[in-house]
């Protein structure tokens, strides 16, 4: 096979632009306006002033609310019957697909005959996981969700990351041991 | 009554204080400050806001404090390999050439007042100019023996590019300035201020001059379009080697030399401490402080501009950068000198009069 040459041309730039002058003032007026712009902004605002568009995009997140999208995948949530029974039906699917193995479920026989089966517990190990959504799409039953909108799931151990079957329902508030 | 009387000193001692700890530290402490929130003000950010004393945050004003805090008790690491006395000798030396510039600097002109004339300069030189270009030019031995005591590659290498740029712009620096010079006729930083306040300011009759010098001086200062020597996150630089205060030293080294800097320009290009319009060395006290107040909003007012600069501008090239140095700036500075030179000439041999 032939060897190609391709010739590059060199950019050619006027001279305007290489003097370089007129582009660094066309660099700084844009930053100029914003300055300007934003500190108008922040200064009405400081004034008391309603309905003006904040002069940064920064969230002070600590104090303010994360802000996350509509789909974010978050930490999980077991769903529940409109009779107020766990969804679930220890299926065992949402385990064996999760590429993590962060999932443990125990099953035992139901009460509700048209159920079979229900969890005795199930628990995941927030530290393993890796909240790729596999377990929200295995389930036949849509039993669990990843829509808590819980972010802040950090805790002071190992241990402390794992979630049993009622703080995942929302029964029981997740408590550190710290 | 001779120049070292007891007086005399002691006023000049305290003048001395007063530019370097006053308005020099002053003005390079705030500059922390003003660097991070004009910063984050133009990039649609908050900035720092977060330090705090007894939960009073005042815009963040106190994040300068914290960071003296911070580099003063941090540890001071020496490396293996350091060549300990030049090691320590090297931020002092940068510090200490910014620390005297600052003092020879005219904050403001002769004032009368409690039946005596004060004099507000702190170092008055008939040879004022060559006096702060030269002790702009020796911090670069500051830089270079930071780089060779470091005993470290990276921090040779940063010194020798900080070599190589502050000797490409000190030459376009003073070359620069020659016009000016000329036009004054003299080297007395004083006398420039005077001859700008009886006849018109620098930037008026030098506009050439004003762009080279505000060049050259940008890149004197080695902050980002020309911080190859530093480049703090990409290519270390010749501060490599250096924790805790020393790294601190050469910081303030940075806002001391961009106040310099601009008190230069404003100096030799703005007037100085004059305010259009008023006479302000026969107004006696309000005048003194006047001059003070005035010069001090010049100098502010550039480094904002200098601010905006370097955070508008990407970084150069090193050899973008060199060209600029060596192959627009010096001939363009010398072509503004030689056609000043000229103009100067006709106009005292009467050649050219215009009006």
């Amino acid at each position: 096979m032939a060897m190609t040459v391709r010739v590059v041309e060199r950019p050619r730039r006027p001279f305007g632009t290489q003097i370089y002058l007129v582009e660094v003032w066309k660099g700084l007026a844009v930053t100029f306006r914003h300055f300007f712009v934003n500190m108008a902004r922040h200064a009405m605002i400081a004034l008391g002033l309603k309905g003006v568009t904040p002069g940064s995009v920064t969230i002070q997140y600590p104090e303010d609310p994360a802000v996350l999208g509509k789909r974010a995948r978050t930490r999980h949530r077991l769903l529940k019957r409109d009779d107020g029974a766990p969804r679930c039906t220890a299926c065992l699917l949402c385990e064996t697909i999760c590429p993590a193995k962060c999932i443990r479920i125990t099953a035992e026989d139901a009460p509700d005959v048209l159920v079979e089966k229900r969890a005795k517990t199930f628990s995941i190990d927030l530290g393993m996981c890796i909240f790729c959504g596999y377990c929200v799409e295995a389930c036949p039953v849509d039993a669990i969700h990843m829509d808590a909108n819980d972010v802040e799931i950090a805790a002071y151990g190992r241990k402390d990351m794992i979630w049993d079957m009622p703080e995942l329902l929302g029964d029981k508030k997740k408590c550190s041991s710290r | 009554m001779s120049a070292l009387s007891p007086e005399i000193l002691l006023w000049t001692a305290v003048k001395v204080l007063a530019a370097v700890a006053g308005f020099g530290l002053g003005i390079a402490g705030f500059l922390g400050w003003v660097e991070r929130k004009q910063s984050a003000v133009m990039q649609d950010r908050v900035g720092a806001n977060r330090a705090d004393i007894f939960g009073v945050t005042i815009l963040g004003l106190f994040h300068p404090i914290a960071d003296a805090v911070k580099m003063l008790t941090k540890e001071d690491f020496q490396a293996k390999g350091v060549h300990k006395p030049l090691h320590g000798l090297a931020p002092m030396i940068s510090l200490g050439c910014g620390m005297f510039c600052l003092a020879a600097l005219p904050y403001g002109g002769t004032i009368a007042a409690f039946g005596r004339a004060w004099d507000l300069q702190p170092i008055a030189s008939s040879v004022g100019l060559p006096l702060v270009l030269a002790a702009l030019a020796f911090g670069v031995h500051g830089i270079v023996m930071a780089g060779f005591a470091s005993g470290s590659n990276y921090g040779l290498l940063g010194a020798l590019r900080g070599a190589a740029q502050m000797v490409a712009y000190e030459v376009a620096l003073a070359s620069s300035l020659a016009g000016v010079m000329f036009i004054y006729g003299t080297l007395d930083l004083q006398q420039a201020v005077l001859w700008q306040v009886a006849h018109v300011w620098g930037i008026v009759c030098q506009p050439l001059a004003f762009i080279l010098f505000l060049t050259a001086g940008a890149a004197i200062t080695k902050r980002t379009p020309f911080d190859l020597p530093e480049g703090e996150s990409e290519i270390v630089g010749y501060h490599v080697e250096y924790s805790g205060m020393k790294f601190g030293m050469f910081l303030m080294t940075d806002f001391f030399e961009s106040i310099v800097v601009c008190g230069l320009i404003t100096t030799l290009f703005l007037g100085g401490w004059a305010v259009p319009g008023l006479d302000l060395s026969s107004m006696g006290l309000l005048g003194g402080a006047l001059m003070l107040a005035s010069f001090t909003a010049k100098v502010m007012a550039l480094l904002f501009l200098l601010m905006q600069i370097r955070w508008t501008l990407p970084r150069f090239r090193f050899d973008q950068l060199l060209d600029l140095g060596w192959k627009n700036l010096l001939p363009l500075s010398l072509i503004n000198f030689l056609v000043t030179a000229w103009l100067v000439y006709f106009h005292r041999t009467g050649a050219l009069s215009w009006r």
